[in-house]
């Protein structure tokens, strides 16, 4: 197991060379990346004095590895439009987003286990029907416009969530205040409510078609039948035996589940204006504001990086199999 | 997934009968699932938009009629014409613009799928054939690119080469590319030690002839079903790439960026500018779900064997 663990340590220090090289590249992609940080009007000492300034004037190796120096430092550069480190701005929206990643993920999961279990013993009936057929429309849907459309019907109609903003929990959490945190936490949910489930529908609906498949194909295996014939009551024979291992497809695509749920939240949270790292992004992508976009997608991206790592250590852990192959190699 | 090539080894190319033979059942497949027949449908009209649209609209999308703002469905002007979906803000005709962006989510639905397809094929080919340092390469750099979230890798480079439609099927189209080089790749490995593959080799042709001649045609099969499942989720990615301000310029209609804007009157509810554009989507990435479940079901010889 520990060679196993190694080789994802450097596996993951790789990638993030990689995604380090890929932010470096984007910026070049459009020729002098000069122009992006000057005003239209600017004039050409203004342009050639920005271009001394920002290094874009030596040699690419170099310019990649003072890039890199300044990101190991947590340094990304002055956002254009706040005149403020941009590393700053983003950690300070950084919380608002954790807590509605977790929040959609938690609807993503708790509810995709019922309702996939539900479909794969009632298989053909109108149960199973009536929820692939959901799933189905669930994984059509653009995360925003849901979100959109739920803001007309819940929110203006009925007049029954809020529809924007956002109430803190994790800073005064994080902040040692835990009575404000407490008193905080209800309307802080009654604030996800609907941004949740517009970011969280997606990856529901694709985890429901994924433990109703897996579960249908764990029904047909011989230890079910055994477990079956030994008599043991149906509850235990789907709670101990099958579901058991139905599970772990689910598991090795919680990592990438956050990938999908973070992307989905750049958008979301534009919608229902919430103060998070998405609303930022997307503030700065129309000011073209290149320092605060590069400082919350590589934020982002490494964010993912590090929990996909935890995912696959934890996986090791969960799979009997996975011990075993490493014994054997 | 291994043994899924087999069946048309011996014969490349099916004789004819067969071929008739297997488009017999797959439009049997087909009716008997219902869905898929109704997913056909309403490909075919979108696409009839999507190509037609300029002769279909009854309006000039971009053209603005100020005295007509925030129409609801179905008014007319004074001049006899009929807004069957409303008008937007600036007055701007909104079936007419749905027809329009019809063909922005189309071509780079279909387009990002022919470049992301061509690079993951060709990619996922020299990986399974020759194996060893390129294989290594060319499957570390797709681990690379699934370790970033996608939509934020189109953000970073959409923001520094700007909007335009090219650049926006380019980028999504790269970001195909990984599920392609997989797939076939997996798929190469099984078939490089096939006996006649192994004939073609003794015959004495070319590498590129073994690879694109005898053993491309083999595999494409089960990609049809990932292109479909793809081309939806391309279109969806184009829709939310749209809706932030970085897919076509503004001079273009799309039912992303038509949907950015219905936002700004959401409170007032004017929703018919919010539900169309959003049921266009939904209606046309559905539609290329079933038919890609409905592709996976006819093609898989698993589910082939109990029908």
């Amino acid at each position: 197991m520990g060679s196993y663990i190694l080789r994802r340590l450097l596996q993951s220090v790789v990638v993030v060379i990689g995604v380090t090289l890929v932010s470096f590249l984007a910026l070049q992609a459009g020729g002098d990346p000069t122009y992006l940080f000057v005003s239209e009007r600017a004039s050409l000492e203004e342009i050639e004095a920005t271009r001394r300034a920002l290094g874009f004037d030596r040699p690419l190796h170099e310019q990649y590895l003072s890039f890199v120096g300044d990101l190991a430092r947590g340094d990304f550069g002055q956002s254009l439009s706040y005149r403020q480190p941009a590393m700053e701005i983003v950690l300070e929206a950084l919380p608002a987003t954790i807590e509605l990643t977790l929040f959609s993920m938690v609807i993503a999961l708790l509810l995709a286990i019922p309702l996939g279990v539900l479909a794969a013993i009632h298989r053909g009936t109108a149960w199973d029907g009536s929820i692939t057929t959901l799933a189905m429309f669930g994984q059509s849907v653009p995360n925003f416009w849901l979100g959109i459309m739920m803001i007309l019907f819940f929110g203006l109609y009925l007049r029954w969530l809020p529809i924007s903003g956002h109430v803190p929990f994790l800073t005064p959490l994080m902040a040692g205040d835990f009575g404000t945190a407490l008193g905080n936490l209800p309307r802080t949910i009654l604030h996800l409510i609907l941004p949740g489930i517009a970011v969280g529908t997606y990856s529901l609906a694709r985890n429901t078609r994924l433990i109703r498949s897996s579960l249908l194909e764990v029904l047909e295996q011989d230890y079910v039948r055994t477990a079956r014939s030994k008599g043991l009551p149906e509850m235990r024979v789907l709670v101990h035996h099958a579901l058991r291992n139905a599970w772990l497809p689910v598991v090795t695509i919680i990592g990438l589940e956050f990938g999908f749920l973070l992307g989905g939240v750049v958008v979301v949270e534009t919608v229902f204006s919430y103060p998070g790292i998405g609303r930022l992004l997307f503030a700065a992508i129309n000011q073209r504001d290149i320092p605060l976009v590069q400082a919350g997608v590589i934020l982002l991206a490494g964010i993912f990086i590090l929990l996909n790592l935890l995912v696959d250590l934890i996986y090791v852990r969960l799979d009997p199999r996975m011990k075993l192959a490493e014994g054997r190699g | 997934m291994s043994d899924q090539p087999s069946e048309g080894v011996v014969t490349t190319a099916p004789r004819e009968t067969e071929f008739r033979r297997e488009l017999r059942r797959a439009a049997r497949v087909m009716v008997e699932a219902r869905w898929p027949v109704l997913a056909v449908i309403i490909l075919v009209a979108t696409g009839i938009a999507a190509a037609f649209g300029p002769v279909l609209a009854p309006f000039d999308p971009n053209r603005q009629n100020l005295v007509l703002r925030l129409a609801g469905p179905m008014a007319s002007g004074p001049d006899g014409s009929v807004f069957w979906l409303g008008s937007d803000v600036l007055g701007r005709d909104v079936l007419s613009r749905l027809l329009y962006g019809a063909r922005v989510s189309f071509l780079v639905g279909v387009a990002a799928i022919a470049v992301g397809g061509t690079i993951g094929i060709v990619a996922g080919l020299l990986s399974g054939y020759f194996g060893g340092w390129v294989d290594d390469l060319i499957m570390r750099l797709g681990d690379i690119q699934l370790a970033f979230p996608f939509i934020l890798l189109a953000i970073m480079f959409l923001v520094v080469l700007g909007s335009g439609i090219w650049n926006l099927i380019l980028v999504l189209g790269v970001g195909q590319w990984v599920t392609y080089a997989r797939i076939v790749r997996a798929d190469t490995l099984s078939l490089r030690e096939k006996e006649f593959v192994e004939a073609a080799r003794a015959l004495g042709d070319s590498t590129a002839s073994i690879i694109f001649r005898t053993i491309l045609p083999n595999i494409l099969a089960p990609l049809t079903v990932i292109a479909s499942f793809n081309v939806a989720s391309v279109i969806l990615s184009e829709a939310a790439l749209s809706f932030l301000g970085l897919g076509v310029p503004p001079s273009v209609p799309t039912w992303g960026s038509m949907l950015a804007e219905s936002r700004d009157t959401l409170v007032a509810n004017k929703w018919w500018l919010a539900v169309f554009p959003g049921v266009a989507i939904v209606l046309t990435v559905l539609s290329f779900n079933i038919l890609g479940d409905w592709l996976r079901d006819f093609l898989d010889p698993r589910l082939r064997e109990r029908t």
